[in-house]
């Protein structure tokens, strides 16, 4: 099981389209949100350094080491730019790194580009960053700290991974959700071997590069992650596929989610037309609220966030 | 690396917003087409050859770089034996049913059509004229300039991460007898090595890119080239594949009453 | 170090995009011998040279080292008989201080800690910079990464040093300073591709001239070297 566990691209037809707009929506949602993020702390001298940036983001995850057999590891790059860049300009060369990688190269589907973003592009960013500077203060040694930060976000991509697939009903939560986690342990390694070494090298050839991260407000990268995580759970659980023999079950073992009782209306597989049903419609008609008021509440985040910024820095 | 093909086919010359569109609609008719409807998968197919012959791409040769995503149907193999249903055979104390394996067939023919669609969109698109198609579907202005940096810089630093990946061949020699590689940690910290080093150069380039962009009047404006306007006779060639899916999947319907 | 003869046999290589790169290339080098490869650029001096340690690969032709054919399974033990050294420093030095990209050649063959420290030390002795085993490689000048560049190749002991464009982009001292450093290097075989004429003349007692992926002149320099009209039919000039 080796190839689409290491390979954290989703293609198209794995997820269903319900689940896959519900990736669009929040997806769009924090992008734009980065987007007024870097437009106001970096100005416009960033964008051809972005831009470099994803390319080097793509060539870096060329660049492998032999692990064994025939297998080798490689860097997915979520926590590097992170921690080098900060999480919202990051989240901007990542999820430029996944589109192109999508449209120009088909890794990864059209429809899944949504929660291919929010896994490798928003999720990894931030909980880089956010975990490698929390660690820092309570570390003091930022290579350990980036090491855990960088085994971190493959681990919750993984997981992101597998609850996406289950909740579209095409991996059955507990054979994926274990499955993933235990083979990005391992794999997490790698990046977080590869993230360090990394910044070491940077640190003794250009250590005025490692501080170009804009830092963010304390708890707001908590605080997105969250609310990302959140989302996610609220508004795709309801389209989960209803078969008792797997999420539902797994949910009732494990006291999963509340949420999840609430899904015996059957959206796919066995429906049969492109239309949605009308219980499913009112969720999703409450989901565009909720999405417009965690829009709302993520606004004001940033703007919490820019304004603890600049006292931060008199 | 490059997948854009030159040509002029109809499929070529089509507006490339009209192009996104056709493909999007594509795959969403594709995932959403049950895995009962068996009649669909070889009409939607059809759909996809006639769009690739049309690109004078080659149908066989699309369909063949459509099987890219097979790997990750390992994720989706579980399900012939956790759906309820007639029983096939037993293996190893799980029972795998058909409308299991049906199930698992449908997701492989759902992805192997997606990325036929999504190929023959790269494949008869020169990439700046997606970037243009982006920007008239709404997609925000600085993320479509981004991506065009990206891509204008894609094929130099890969090419650097080559010359980088020479550099280590060269020296990885092996002695016969003794154990060679030097420890798996060691090569996951020389892989870092080289991934910074290859950040440093990155960034140091951009520099130079600024540099260079402020002497030619760049004063943080970015233009789009504006894309070319709508035409009727477009609207109609690419309504055409439209129609067809939605004839399908009605068809479907039909056949499911 | 041990000593071998390079035996290349009828080598034929094209690009992707179907250009004849080097065309039923053959060429014998016996142990010891100090050859230098000519021609103007486009000619597949760079591309013969990237054959020599499996980096191209080629289904027409042979390349032997002391009868080991070059294959998928050889190629980790050729490698360790030729040194390549590239054109561009920049492309050989990847590690952050030197001391590490001199010692990943040792390291990768799998040599204890004490014994890539001593051969570390006597490659940077040999390129004559000892000093510099701490340093960080990426602020060094072109003439000091070359040196370096070198003596990470050296540090695996290789009997053939293959070198492409030693002394391209450096000033007049550093180039006396490297032929200096070439001249003393030791008995080993050494293949240099280069436009340097004088280098040539005082360093390689035998000259092969390619072009168009052809070799159009194999033989002692102090003949071909001269013979103006051969050089000046090969975009070449005699110093």
């Amino acid at each position: 099981m080796f190839a689409p566990l290491i390979a954290m691209h989703i293609p198209d037809g794995f997820l269903t389209v319900p689940v896959a707009l519900v990736g669009w929506i929040v997806m769009s949602v924090v992008v734009g949100i980065a987007l007024r993020q870097t437009r106001h702390q970096l100005g416009e001298r960033q964008i051809p350094l972005m831009g470099i940036l994803a390319a080097f983001i793509f060539a870096a995850q060329m660049i492998n080491f032999p692990v064994m057999g025939g297998t080798s590891g490689h860097l997915i790059g979520g926590a590097l730019i992170g921690i080098l860049l900060g999480p919202w300009a990051a989240v901007l060369v990542m999820t430029t790194v996944v589109a192109v990688q999508a449209v120009l190269f088909q890794d990864g589907g059209l429809l899944a580009l949504g929660f291919n973003t929010i896994n490798m592009g928003i999720l990894a960013p931030f909980v880089g960053h956010t975990v490698y500077s929390r660690l820092c203060k309570v570390l003091k040694k930022e290579l350990a700290a980036a090491a855990i930060a960088a085994w971190l976000t493959v681990i919750i991509a993984a997981a992101a991974t597998a609850l996406e697939l289950a909740i579209s009903g095409t991996s059955p939560l507990d054979v994926a959700l274990p499955a993933m986690l235990g083979i990005h342990a391992l794999i997490g390694v790698g990046e977080a071997l590869i993230t360090v070494s990394a910044l070491a090298f940077i640190r003794q050839t250009r250590p005025d590069l490692l501080r170009t991260a804009v830092p963010i407000a304390k708890g707001s990268g908590w605080i997105t992650v969250g609310l990302v995580i959140a989302l996610i759970i609220a508004f795709a659980s309801p389209l989960a596929d209803s078969d008792p023999d797997g999420l539902e079950r797994v949910a009732e073992d494990k006291a999963f989610l509340d949420q999840a009782e609430d899904a015996p209306y059957e959206i796919l597989p066995d429906y049969t037309v492109p239309f949605i049903s009308d219980e499913a419609l009112t969720t999703i008609a409450a989901g565009i609220i909720g999405v417009l008021v965690v829009a709302g509440i993520g606004y004001g985040v940033a703007r919490v966030a820019r304004q603890n910024e600049t006292i931060s820095q008199t | 690396m490059e997948r854009f093909v030159a040509g002029s086919s109809p499929l070529h010359h089509l507006d490339a917003r009209i192009k996104v569109i056709i493909t999007l609609v594509l795959i969403v008719s594709f995932v959403l087409t049950p895995a009962e409807a068996w009649p669909a998968y070889p009409l939607l197919w059809a759909v996809i050859g006639s769009l690739a012959a049309a690109g004078q791409l080659g149908v066989g040769r699309v369909a063949l770089r459509g099987a890219v995503a097979l790997p990750f149907m390992l994720a989706a193999l579980p399900l012939i034996f956790t759906t309820p249903g007639q029983p096939l055979l037993t293996v190893f104390g799980s029972t795998a049913s058909e409308e299991g394996l049906a199930r698992v067939i449908a997701i492989l023919l759902k992805s192997w059509l997606s990325v036929q669609a999504a190929l023959i969109l790269t494949m008869t698109t020169p990439f700046s004229d997606l970037l243009w198609a982006l920007t008239s579907l709404r997609v925000p202005r600085t993320l479509v300039i981004i991506m065009g940096f990206m891509y204008r810089y894609l094929f130099i630093l890969s090419d650097e991460a080559h010359r980088l990946l020479r550099a280590r061949s060269s020296r990885s020699a092996v002695l016969p007898g003794s154990k060679a590689g030097g420890g798996l940690i060691w090569r996951g910290l020389v892989a870092g090595s080289m991934i910074g080093n290859l950040f440093v150069r990155s960034y140091e380039r951009s520099d130079r890119v600024y540099t260079a962009m402020l002497a030619r009047g760049y004063q943080g404006q970015m233009r789009i080239s504006n894309p070319p306007p709508l035409t009727r006779r477009s609207l109609v060639w690419g309504a055409l594949p439209i129609v067809a899916v939605i004839l399908i999947q009605l068809m479907v319907l039909w056949w499911s009453r | 170090m041990s000593h071998h003869r390079i035996t290349i046999q009828d080598l034929t290589f094209r690009y992707p995009d179907g250009r004849l790169a080097l065309d039923r290339v053959s060429l014998h080098i016996e142990p010891g011998e100090r050859v230098a490869l000519v021609g103007p650029n486009g000619a597949g001096k760079s591309t013969l040279l990237l054959h020599l340690n499996g980096i191209l690969r080629s289904n027409s032709g042979t390349i032997q080292v002391s009868e080991l054919p070059l294959n998928d399974r050889t190629v980790g033990q050729i490698r360790a008989w030729v040194g390549l050294v590239f054109q561009n420093p920049d492309d050989q030095l990847f590690c952050p201080r030197v001391y590490d990209d001199v010692a990943f050649g040792p390291l990768h063959m799998g040599l204890p800690d004490d014994q890539v420290r001593v051969r570390v030390e006597s490659a940077l002795a040999a390129v004559g910079m000892s000093l510099y085993s701490d340093r960080v490689s990426y602020h060094l000048s072109l003439g000091e990464k070359k040196r370096i560049a070198i003596a990470t190749v050296l540090s695996m002991e290789p009997g053939i040093l293959v070198l492409d464009e030693p002394t391209a982009g450096l000033d007049p001292r550093a180039r006396r300073s490297l032929i200096h450093l070439l001249e003393n290097l030791g008995d080993q075989t050494l293949l240099i591709a280069t436009h340097d004429m004088r280098l040539v003349r005082d360093l390689c007692p035998r000259i092969v001239v390619l072009d168009g992926g052809c070799v159009v002149a194999d033989g002692p320099t102090a003949d071909i070297l001269y013979n103006e009209h051969l050089m000046e039919q090969h975009g070449l000039e005699t110093p």
